[in-house]
């Protein structure tokens, strides 16, 4: 028996349908693995969602649970589950490339955390996926390798910077994949391709083997085809790695096991300030037909006012250009990636970094180093952290009043490739719906809400208090389960 | 930094003078060692003029006595157990099997050394 397609490119395989069918054995994991890899064989051309595919890696997977299953023993949770891993994941003897020039032969000698844990439960890695250079841009067009199309609509962008994950699991070259998401990177591309993306608190999955954008931002999430997925991957990745000291020593509950709880009473924050200037029609109308379906669903709508939204967008890039000019000194051409020799030490580092980062890079290097130099510091970096705490009071008073928070996930539909990549402000400022959450560490998830005239899919983002991952994916999969896709 | 350059282009920012000159640019080129195109030169110039000149919408906000956020999550007590926080573990060495493979990766290993170009003078 082979993976059944129903619709051209989808299918129905889902983290229990896998575990049963290969426990039942009506399918063998290397057969799984087999179907998976085929179909990126087919469709990855046109797509360019992933950069490197991991097939050995995939089959010495599925042969382990295949002796597994002949010896009769009960498979781990995410057994036989075709994974994608975003190309700034780190993946041991498997080529990382962080979509990056400066990269392009990069073999880790160790796995990310979350990709270790992952494989552990029983997923096969299928291969590397296609991002924006060191996951900065919002369309996936600024990598090195070539930009991704979004499954839904060839002509268009998938978003970013995990645009290679978020169309592998909407064109269904794999069940589930890792992201990354400094700035919206999982929700928008989840928005953009009409699948959920989860972010979950800063501090819930460990970053060891995350190769760092903006340390004090990053996380790692999951794309899938459904919402229980999504709950099925974080239940593995969540918790604490004494391997990254940021990562929280908290609870972490069985996400599977409360999805269903009810929904029913929840207190819906509505902030009105993101539903303003700039927000597409079409996107707004979706999105209050979502919240208007919410309340169907019994949860009360709270309008609620989050005032220093406006100011998100220039704190981030303040903030996250500053990490960000920090981490990439590291690319120099000593140790690892690209060396453009030259007689010099600091004329190598010139001419290897100048060859080697593409444009989006140089110019957030650029960006947070005038940030961060003399004289400019107090002005620039030290001004957006104090803002970024009253965006993070915004969000503490917000919970006050509500338990989720539900805004669009971004103000734009998918736009068309090569659209919008000669103005970058313009670019930034789409970013405004996701920045908020991500500096204040809370949890959002975006699941798909309707699709507008022009058959493009919406994104209805849900924020949670820190560490309220159960609670936002109790609501989502609600509204999921309720019809939510077709608004 | 005060050179006052207007924008040739018909953007919003127009109007505004510049804030970042080509010297300015050179000076954060050469902190970040980033060797820059004379194209790059001219589009960084202008570019990060107009998010400079964006991000100073944060000065409308009044943030005396407002403590910088630096992190998210509460340090946390190495002590006590799931207390949402993020203690530091023992420090302990622990080995660390993979130097073969990471000069396998270098540009120019001499194991157990990177080689780099003479650094006696700039």
């Amino acid at each position: 028996m082979t993976a059944t397609t129903h619709n051209g490119h989808g299918d129905n395989w889902t983290v229990s349908s896998i575990r049963e069918a290969l426990q039942t054995k009506r399918i063998s994991a290397r057969e799984l693995a087999t179907e998976f890899l085929k179909r990126i064989e087919k469709r990855n051309p046109e797509l360019n969602a992933f950069l490197t595919v991991s097939p050995e890696r995939a089959y010495a997977q599925a042969d382990r649970l295949d002796t597994r299953i002949a010896a009769g023993e009960v498979l781990p949770d995410l057994a036989g589950l075709p994974l994608a891993v975003k190309d700034v994941l780190s993946t041991r003897g498997v080529r990382t490339t962080c979509a990056s020039r400066i990269l392009e032969n990069y073999k880790p000698a160790y796995d990310a955390t979350a990709v270790e844990r992952l494989e552990y439960a029983g997923a096969m890695i299928l291969g590397k996926t296609n991002c924006d250079e060191f996951a900065m841009g919002g369309s996936n067009e600024n990598s090195a390798y070539g930009p991704v199309r979004n499954p839904v609509a060839l002509d268009r962008v998938p978003g970013g910077s995990s645009g290679g994950s978020a169309a592998a699991v909407a064109a269904g070259l794999a069940v589930v994949a890792l992201g990354t998401d400094t700035g919206g990177s999982i929700r928008q591309p989840g928005a953009f391709c009409g699948i959920p993306g989860l972010m979950p608190t800063y501090g819930r999955v460990s970053r060891y083997g995350l190769i760092a954008f903006a340390s004090s931002l990053d996380r790692i999430g999951p794309f899938a085809r459904n919402v229980e997925d999504a709950a099925e991957v974080l239940s593995v990745i969540a918790g604490r790695d004494p391997k990254d000291s940021t990562s929280a020593d908290a609870h972490v509950p069985d996400y599977v096991k409360h999805l269903k709880d009810s929904v029913k009473g929840l207190r819906i924050g509505v902030p009105t300030d993101y539903f303003g200037q700039g927000l597409d029609p079409a996107v707004k109308q979706k999105v209050e037909a979502g919240i208007g379906l919410l309340e169907k669903l019994g949860c009360r709508r709270v309008d609620l006012r989050m005032p220093h939204t406006d100011y998100a967008v220039g704190t981030y890039y303040l903030i996250a250009t500053a990490e960000a000019s920090s981490n990439l000194a590291r690319y120099d051409g000593v140790r690892y990636g690209l060396r453009v020799p030259s007689g010099t030490l600091i004329g190598m580092y010139r001419s290897t970094r100048g060859k080697g980062f593409g444009a989006e890079v140089k110019r957030r290097i650029m960006l947070g180093t005038y940030a961060l130099s003399a004289g400019y510091y107090d002005a620039y970096y030290l001004k957006a952290q104090k803002v970024r705490a009253l965006i993070a009071r915004d969000f503490a008073h917000a919970f006050e009043q509500a338990d989720v928070i539900v805004t669009p996930t971004s103000p734009v539909v998918p736009f068309r490739l090569g659209e919008r990549v000669a103005d970058p402000l313009a670019m930034y400022l789409a970013d405004i719906y996701t920045v908020t959450g991500s500096l204040a560490g809370v949890p959002g998830i975006s699941v798909p809400c309707g699709k507008t005239h022009e058959n493009l899919p919406v994104g209805l983002q849900i924020f949670g208090p820190a560490f309220g991952e159960a609670r936002i994916l109790q609501l989502a999969h609600a509204f999921e389960q309720a019809g939510g896709r077709q608004v | 930094m005060s050179a006052r350059t207007t924008f040739h282009e018909n953007h919003p920012l127009a109007a505004c003078t510049m804030k970042i000159t080509r010297e300015d640019v050179a000076r954060v080129a050469e902190l970040a060692h980033l060797e820059l195109s004379e194209a790059e030169f001219e589009t960084f110039s202008r570019q990060l003029d107009s998010i400079l000149t964006y991000v100073e919408k944060l000065n409308e906000l009044n943030t005396d006595g407002v403590e910088p956020m630096a992190q998210v999550v509460p340090p946390g007590d190495a002590n006590k157990e799931q207390t949402g926080g993020t203690p530091l573990r023992e420090d302990v060495v622990e080995p660390c099997a993979v130097i073969g493979d990471v000069l396998a990766g270098a540009p120019d290993p001499e194991a157990p050394y990177f080689r780099v170009p003479k650094v006696i003078e700039r």
